[in-house]
């Protein structure tokens, strides 16, 4: 008899969602003006979670209001009184973090062990380190007193929803702006939970202020003349609409964007460690990560060895029901994301690239799909070049360390990259060469607040997480 | 492969050629496996395949021929009240008890119960080879079934390979029988005296190369015995020696897993890293005393809906 895991479901009774939300705006939830709602589903069952307000033009306005009424009292405050606010929202997270947890799997999709142990620990994280910031600002280089910039328009993306948010509110607020957040129109929900949680924190009405919607709520908002500074983290294409947009008026910009990272493993790599950098670089959730290794570079001379490894560890992994506290792969987060991935994958094939997936099978309703490799990628392939943003990997090898190099920078994108080698010596020459944001070395897809994250080239620019953050959202 | 056992310069050149491993990443590995979810129908089939693996030890300068009797009547029927409960996979004691076991195991039926026997100057292994073989010898006369030898540890730390390599051989040889038989060798390394994971894996091999059956992590008798890392990187070797070789050779954790739940973590382990090929006594055990206990209590819990306690178990 196999040892065949019974299910072990995380439960749902400990969030309570309730079947309508309105826009957080002011320190009130209200519908929106035009009455206009959209509903979010559960990637996962396709289930509908809740109907949350689709905020227009008129909305937009109002928080903006709202905000720049709060900025003057909020940017007022002594530092220590911000970070007395930030601490306690830290504290608040941590004590609700199983239920946002949950929450955060039910309306992504992507599994509870990760929401468990990765983007909530994570979010916590983020929120103590610059609450610690904000009685600290006049050392952080930028003279006695830097001060904040105003109102912050932030527009968030749906695969760590969460997270994503708090790298965008943390610092915001740390250093004095107050915020009007746009979280992803297919994961509004914990964006509207921390909502509730600004109020459990006694945070002043105006300085955090929360609008669901599409695309155009987001267009809405990076336009309105009203706000000082705009960050986006999302498609470099919509990045660059953005920027379109903010040109020409003083507002400032911080653009976090796609990724199309190279994960080197050299021929003295210790092997199955990286096979397990490689799986979590394009595996950890669904793929949908800017930054995941998608593009792996492996040395020819051990690459049958490094594939023979990585299929036969693919093969294990679990690919179910979210809220299982033992499914490694969730679900896809919507039926168009899905969609892109499967042309994508078509493409690749299409283009003589050989495909293979472990046998699994998926689940019948909601959007998955399975973990996949290619083989015999070239830098001409599609798959080489494109973000696919879903659990695809593309194998390409290299002879040389100079090859390795230009290879992985041979993308318009510079998000993130990983070498792989036991050689010291190696790691530093190839992290000096390698034009990304982030090069880790023998590891993959590891965050921590203290350290800067963000782009090259059409990855975007400015930087989100450590003392380089502040820079961001301080008028320096 | 007899190639790179052709010679010490080989020897060495082989095991120094195996791929490194990264500390952080194995440790990451084995705690991302340790967060499994084992419940209801898995846990209890996970609870009886652990007690089947235990070699029910006990190892002390104190040991009777009293207390190693009581310690094969709980091996057989490791829960009185309930019969259903498995066997353990051994005893395992000092040569000197091997007789005693092996007597009181004698009329206990199928499926057996085996005795294995520290050897070769355990724990330390500081002695002549001559005395280590004497010690092997006396163990397999005695009708011991399985061997569990410590390796040279001074001797592998100070890099000759080929005297380890050779010691294990003239060991594995010593546990032959008369009748052509040969009693299981398992060889322990001492992990927490061979310090670093490169250590490890390089002692796997050479210990896998010289004929070992088994694997063993740890005598259990010094600060670091086995750890979920240094157990997964001796199932990583072992599945790449029969990629390698075709012959596949078992591994055995021992020292500091007392609790239910850490034995599940273990069997997730190799469940996820070698399959259901490693999951029966005859390819993965674990060295304990205490454990045993505890996976009763979580038997009984799990048949009956309740915790019981201390006094529902046998205290040997």
């Amino acid at each position: 008899m196999a040892f065949a895991y019974a299910p072990a479901p995380e439960s749902r009774a400990v969030v309570d969602i309730a079947p309508s939300y309105g826009l957080f705006i002011d320190g009130e939830f209200r519908e929106a003006a035009g009455g206009k709602v959209f509903k979010s589903i559960s990637p996962s069952s396709e289930e509908v979670l809740s109907e949350v307000a689709h905020a227009g033009g008129d909305d937009v306005d109002a928080a903006v209001k709202a905000a720049r009424t709060a900025y003057s009292s909020w940017s007022a405050l002594p530092g220590a009184e911000r970070g007395k606010y930030l601490f306690r929202i830290a504290r608040i997270i941590q004590e609700r973090s199983r239920e946002l947890a949950v929450l955060e799997s039910l309306d992504n999709g992507k599994p509870i062990r990760e929401s468990r142990d990765t983007d909530l620990p994570l979010v916590a994280a983020h929120f103590f380190y610059y609450a610690g910031w904000a009685d600290k600002l006049s050392y952080a280089g930028w003279g006695p007193d830097p001060r904040p910039l105003g109102v912050a328009g932030q527009v968030i993306p749906w695969n760590f929803p969460l997270l994503m948010l708090a790298w965008k509110v943390a610092p915001a607020l740390a250093c004095g702006n107050t915020v009007v957040l746009k979280p992803a129109e297919t994961t509004p929900l914990s964006a509207l939970f921390f909502a509730d949680i600004c109020r459990q924190a006694g945070l002043p009405k105006g300085v955090v202020n929360i609008l669901t919607g599409d695309g155009s709520t987001g267009a809405e908002l990076v336009a309105h003349p009203g706000i000082d500074k705009v960050a986006f983290t999302g498609s470099t294409e919509v990045g660059k609409a953005i920027a379109r947009t903010v040109a020409g008026t003083d507002k400032k910009l911080t653009l976090e964007l796609g990724g199309k990272a190279a994960n080197i493993v050299f021929d003295d790599a210790p092997v199955d460690q990286a096979v397990e950098g490689i799986v979590n670089g394009i595996f950890f959730n669904q793929g949908h990560v800017c930054c995941a290794g998608s593009r792996l570079l492996v040395q020819e001379s051990v690459a049958d060895e490094v594939l023979d490894s990585l299929k036969r560890r693919m093969a294990t992994l679990r690919v179910g029901d979210p809220l299982d506290k033992n499914t490694d792969i969730g679900a896809i987060n919507s039926a168009e994301q899905l969609a892109r991935i499967t042309a994508l994958a078509d493409s690749g094939e299409a283009e003589g690239a050989e495909r293979w997936a472990p046998a699994c099978e998926l689940p019948s309703t909601g959007f998955w799909f399975a973990p996949t490799l290619f083989t015999g990628v070239t830098q001409a392939h599609r798959i080489a070049r494109e973000e696919i943003f879903g659990p695809v990997l593309s194998v390409l090898t290299f002879r040389t360390p100079a090859e390795a190099v230009e290879k992985a920078n041979n993308t318009p994108y510079g998000l993130s990259a990983g070498i792989w080698t036991e050689k010291g010596s190696r790691i530093l020459w190839m992290a000096d060469k390698l034009r990304a944001g982030v090069v880790w070395a023998n590891t993959f897809n590891k965050f921590d607040p203290t350290s800067p994250f963000g782009g090259f080239k059409e990855s975007g620019f400015g930087r989100e997480g450590g003392r380089h953050g502040l820079e961001a959202y301080l008028n320096v | 492969m007899a190639d790179v056992t052709a010679s010490d310069a080989a020897l060495r050149r082989f095991l120094h050629g195996l791929p490194g491993v990264d500390a952080v990443g194995l440790e990451g590995r084995a705690a991302m496996l340790g967060t499994r979810s084992i419940k209801t129908t898995a846990k209890a089939y996970a609870i009886d395949l652990a007690i089947s693996m235990i070699d029910l030890t006990t190892l002390e300068g104190a040991d009777t021929p009293g207390k190693v009797r009581a310690l094969c009547a709980k091996g057989v029927h490791p829960d009185p009240a309930d019969r259903t409960t498995p066997r353990v996979a051994a005893i395992c004691v000092y040569p000197d008890m091997v007789k005693t076991a092996k007597e009181a195991l004698s009329g206990a039926g199928s499926p057996p119960v085996h005795v294995a026997s520290v050897a070769t100057a355990f724990p330390a292994g500081r002695a002549s080879l001559q005395v280590k073989l004497a010690d092997t010898a006396d163990a397999v006369a005695a009708g011991a079934d399985e061997v569990d030898m410590v390796i040279d540890r001074g001797a592998f730390l100070s890099g000759r390979y080929m005297q380890v390599f050779e010691e294990i051989k003239a060991v594995k040889q010593t546990c032959g029988r008369a009748d052509g038989t040969s009693a299981h060798l398992k060889v322990i390394f001492e992990n927490g005296e061979l310090a670093t994971y490169d250590n490890i894996r390089r002692c796997s091999w050479l210990a896998m190369l010289a004929g070992a059956d088994f694997i063993k992590t740890s005598t259990g008798k010094v600060a670091v015995n086995a750890t979920p890392p240094n157990t997964l990187l001796m199932l990583e070797a072992v599945r790449d020696f029969r990629a390698a070789t075709g012959v596949q050779v078992g591994v055995k954790p021992a020292g500091g897993i007392r609790t239910t739940k850490d034995a599940i973590k273990y069997l997730v382990m190799v469940n996820e890293t070698l399959g259901e090929e490693w999951l029966s006594p005859q390819w993965f055990r674990f060295g304990a005393s205490s454990l045993l206990n505890d996976l009763l209590m979580q038997r009984q819990k799990l048949s009956s809906g309740r915790y019981s306690g201390p006094d529902y178990v046998t205290v040997d």
